[in-house]
């Protein structure tokens, strides 16, 4: 069999610009976690439709597990490592430890993106685009109550 | 109070503060701050040089003989670092140990197949390669030929043995037993009424945690010692069949996990896949990886207990007061029985359910199939069982047009007559079960139900009311496997905390636990610095598990609803102990008596002159660092104290087949209301009320998300959450694509309540909870009965009721209940 055909991409993670040759077929979520050691966006399935890897490519909100990693070549990704900074939680990191919005905590970083992107786009949400919001991030835990409390919390 | 009332922001202690009775605050969870980072760190993240990642080639039959298997093709791949197969599994390992007398004590189970398949996805090779999709490569080059064999799809199928799965058996039953205790004859015979139900059936699903299941090896050829980094979630048990399996001590078996992503006890079977990595470490002489697939995890590793219920026979006097019941239970535990036969008895835990039926008769078969294997699943067996009793309640209320509630209340067992007594010898500790039924009743608006009827009905639509009541029973007695098999050596249950006190006055705990996402760390620490005078803040508890630890006993693990009781009781006998040396270190130096001094503030004083008073920093220092100083009579102090907790069970009378099964028991009462659109059979939930009862909550927060989840997991089950398959033994739901759990918009609006029946056999007046949601599962089944009662009464037979179900039971209201004189 060939061997693995590979390319140079540069891609811009959490603001730092990094160059990497990946292989063709690598999946972002893979090249995050494995190559990069961003273990914090998770991997919960292989169809797409726990939205545990979910980060935020160019601004929206994308799953990482179906993307190549080829295909963020300049792209800028933002992952749950670059939430917070220097340490301080954000204001919606905290509210989901007040209102218990985590158990296990696999689907949180996932979760925590998903809901950055709502409140950059509404500041404050109603509890249904709460619920749209956060529709394609499965929780086994919480049964999305205290998630949905907690992004309430965090809104203005 | 009947509504849990999530404060606005919880309990924050100020560094340096000493608040007494934080047991009991919703204090900040120390586990979240690295969670909401990223920062946890999951078997998937633990990553080695030079690792290998391991593939299983899996079996598209249910059914088939293997008749070869070459793997060149794949080890001639670049990049490919060896090969597993059955073959070599046979020859290097021992078949697991079988918990069940004969015939399923013959069955013979490996960690690879060897010579037979008997479910799709059941793991035929493993393939190791440099990387995750290289491995998966040259498993597509992995050539198995297969014979396939006729499939076993059903329980039913299964009993008539024309099919044999497990030719060493002889049979497909794994286990049968007939379990009868008072009178069921003279119930009968007492009975105004006999009500017999033909059929039920609790279908098969899983809590599919989101993350996967999987393993780091390295093994250690100077020592012979496999480390596996992983999520296993009862490694005691784990090691107890790998060892023998690997022919190979205890001590070689080191688990190590810190954070895992939800287990619900599908992470207790892992011993199969664990022993092939093991193996594949060893011949490769490399670390490798394995880490499940979504696919693989619904296809090949741990279904819930499908269970068929026949020939159910309940009778009872007019006024609605049950006399007894009889049942023939079917189990289907897939193609391997592995936890199993446990689950044919762990139901007895629960075996009059809520109510003060005192004459019993279950006829208990469990069988193979050519399905995929079970393992525990959160609400274990008792579920199963409780669903029945649940069933049973609302079939006969609706047969003899008696109220629900009324007939509930009539049964319960009563406040007054606990600790309760039942028919085969368990003891109910605590609880005010129509009490917690008046709160829930309350909580959804029972008192509005008819106008709330006509008002559903003038839009065209049938509205339902259910209620489901459930035991969540709490801190196994491992004697119960005697019942079943008179030969195992097993009993009673232990759990083990280590808490000390360093050089630096660190108090650092370690727990046998395996936590999940259940808040160990937190709870630990509120126990602890209740005990020590310190703050949560001032104590460290190790996150996660680790046998180097040397703080775990043989059922550590965190499963069985037990942790409050268990895990906290051994976190307080090992402080107590760590208390009674601080005491008389600084009674030493001080120049008093122990009894004179107590623990505040991180010091130890003296409670005549609290200005005398020694951090627990100098006391760390003294004994580990300056011990010179101290008389003689004090130097046996160690400040590092361990300590097991032991409940205080009997062994069970294996005749009679009597004895307290476990030590506490939780209680729910859910209460739901649905609307059904009669034309399609489509329903929603509009409506929702958990009640639960588990005596001390040592943080309220933690025990209401629990009332949550596992809420969600029973409306999944109730609804969608099915693991179906066609009659080739395929999965027809093999992933979160076909499976369809709850997502956020699928939530109902959910009220939750609660009551605090101390249990009086625990160290802290605690139960165990979390696997409460059962009654959920029924909740909906009988809003469903009661919404279809003007459709003909159809017998609402099973536990998950898609909507094409509820159609087919308006399109044909079939009734399978009948009333009849004794």
């Amino acid at each position: 069999m060939e061997a693995q055909s590979s390319r140079r991409i540069t891609v811009t993670v959490n603001g730092e610009e990094i160059e990497y040759d990946v292989e063709a077929r690598r999946l972002l979520v893979h090249f995050l976690r494995d190559d990069l050691d961003l273990t914090g966006t998770h991997v919960g399935c292989d169809t797409g439709n726990c939205g545990a890897c979910t980060v935020i490519y160019n601004g929206v909100l994308a799953k990482s597990c179906m993307l190549l990693a080829i295909q963020a070549d300049g792209a800028s990704i933002e992952t749950v490592e670059g939430l917070s900074s220097d340490g301080e939680l954000t204001a919606l990191q905290q509210a989901f430890s007040d209102h218990h919005a985590l158990q296990c905590g696999y689907c949180t970083p996932g979760m925590l993106m998903s809901a950055t992107a709502l409140l950059r786009v509404h500041p404050s949400p109603t509890d249904e685009q709460i619920r749209k919001a956060i529709q394609g991030n499965i929780c086994r835990c919480t049964g999305y109550v205290n998630i949905v409390e907690a992004i309430k919390a965090a809104s203005k | 109070m009947t509504e849990t009332e999530t404060a606005s922001r919880p309990l924050v202690v100020a560094p340096g503060e000493t608040k007494p009775g934080f047991a009991g605050t919703s204090i900040p969870r120390k586990e979240d701050k690295r969670l909401v980072q990223g920062e946890g760190v999951f078997f998937d993240d633990v990553k080695r040089h030079g690792m290998g990642y391991v593939h299983f080639v899996r079996s598209p039959y249910a059914h088939a003989k293997i008749t070869s298997i070459d793997v060149s093709k794949a080890l001639e791949l670049g990049g490919v670092y060896g090969t597993l197969t059955g073959d070599e599994v046979a020859i290097l390992t021992d078949p697991f140990f079988e918990l069940s007398v004969k015939p399923g004590a013959d069955i013979k189970d490996y960690a690879l197949a060897v010579g037979r398949v008997r479910h799709v996805g059941e793991p035929v090779a493993a393939v190791v390669a440099s990387s995750r999709e290289l491995a998966r490569d040259a498993a597509e080059l992995v050539e198995v030929d297969y014979e396939p064999l006729p499939v076993l799809t059903t329980g039913e199928e299964a009993l008539k043995n024309e099919v044999i799965l497990h030719d060493e058996a002889g049979s497909n039953v794994v286990w049968q037993g007939l379990f009868d205790w008072g009178d069921y004859e003279g119930a009968v015979a007492e009975a105004d009424h006999v009500v017999k139900i033909e059929r039920l059936h609790f279908d098969r699903f899983s809590s599919t945690p989101l993350e996967c299941s999987g393993v780091l090896v390295e093994y250690n050829r100077g020592t012979g010692q496999w480390t596996m980094h992983g999520n296993h979630q009862m490694p005691g048990i784990g090691a107890i069949w790998m060892a023998p399996a690997l022919r190979t001590g205890i001590d070689k078996l080191r688990f190590v996990s810190q954070d895992i992503g939800g287990a619900f006890g599908n992470k207790i079977c892992l011993h199969p896949q664990y022993v092939a990595c093991c193996l594949l470490a060893r011949k490769l002489n490399r670390p490798v990886q394995w880490t499940e697939w979504r696919t693989d995890q619904h296809t090949a590793n741990a279904h819930g207990n499908e269970r068929t219920f026949l020939d159910i026979e309940v009778p009872v006097k007019a006024d609605g007061t049950m006399l007894g019941l009889s049942v023939r239970a079917l189990d289907d535990c897939g193609a391997f029985p592995r936890y199993e036969p446990l689950g044919c008895i762990i139901w007895a835990q629960v075996t009059p359910g809520c109510y003060r039926w005192r004459n019993i008769r279950v006829d208990f078969t469990q069988v193979c199939t050519n399905k995929s294997p079970v393992s525990p699943n959160r609400g274990y067996s008792r579920m199963q069982h409780l669903w029945l009793t649940e069933r049973v309640i609302d079939l006969v209320a609706q047969e003899l047009e008696l109220d629900p509630v009324e007939v509930r209340k009539r049964n319960y067992v009563r406040a007054d007559e606990m600790p309760y007594e039942t028919p085969n010898g368990c003891v109910y500790d605590s609880g005010d079960y129509a009490r917690a039924l008046d709160i829930a009743l309350e909580l959804i608006g029972y008192d509005e139900l008819e106008a709330r009827r006509s008002d559903v009905e003038s839009r065209g639509k049938l509205l339902g009311f259910g209620i489901g009541s459930t035991l969540d029973s709490g801190t196994n007695n491992f004697g119960q496997s005697t019942l079943l098999n008179p030969e195992l050596q097993f009993s009673g249950n232990n759990e083990v905390a280590t808490v000390k006190l360093d050089i630096f006055g660190e108090i650092v705990v370690t727990l046998g636990t395996v936590p999940q996402g259940q808040g160990h760390e937190t709870t630990a620490s509120q126990v602890v610095a209740d005990i020590l005078g310190c703050t949560p803040d001032d104590v460290t508890v190790r996150a996660g598990h680790d046998t180097y630890w040397n703080s775990h006993a043989g059922f550590s693990g965190t499963y069985a609803s037990q942790f409050a009781v268990t895990g906290l009781g051994a976190v307080k006998g090992a402080t107590d102990k760590l208390a009674g040396e601080i005491k008389r270190v600084a009674a030493a130096v001080l120049g008093a008596t122990p009894d004179d001094v107590e623990l505040a503030e991180g010091t130890a004083r003296l409670k005549a002159a609290p200005e005398a008073a020694i951090p627990f920093m100098g006391i760390g220092a003294i004994v580990n660092a300056n011990n010179a100083i101290l008389p003689e009579d004090v130097r046996d102090v160690t400040l590092n104290c361990r300590h097991v907790y032991v409940p205080p069970f009997q062994l069970p009378d294996k005749e009679r087949k009597f004895g307290n099964l476990t030590l506490t028991y939780a209680m729910q009462v859910h209460t739901c209301l649905i609307e059904i659109d009669p034309e399609t059979g489509v329903y929603e939930i509009v409506d929702y009320a958990a009640v639960d009862d588990c005596g001390t909550r040592i943080h309220p927060q933690i025990v209401e998300g629990q009332v949550h989840g596992a809420t969600a997991q029973a409306l999944g089950a109730a609804t969608h959450e099915i693991f179906a398959y066609d009659e080739e033994g395929n999965l027809l739901t093999p992933n979160f694509y076909d499976y369809h759990v709850p997502h956020a918009l699928d939530m109902p609006p959910l009220k939750t309540g609660y009551l605090e029946s101390t249990s009086p056999f625990t160290p802290l007046g605690a139960k165990g909870m979390g696997e409460g949601g059962g009654a959920g599962i029924h909740a909906v089944c009988a809003a469903l009965q009661d919404a279809l009662k003007s459709r003909g009464q159809p017998t609402v037979w099973r536990s998950c009721n898609p909507f094409h179900q509820v159609w087919e039971y308006l399109r044909d209201p079939s009734r399978t209940v009948e009333v009849t004189k004794p």
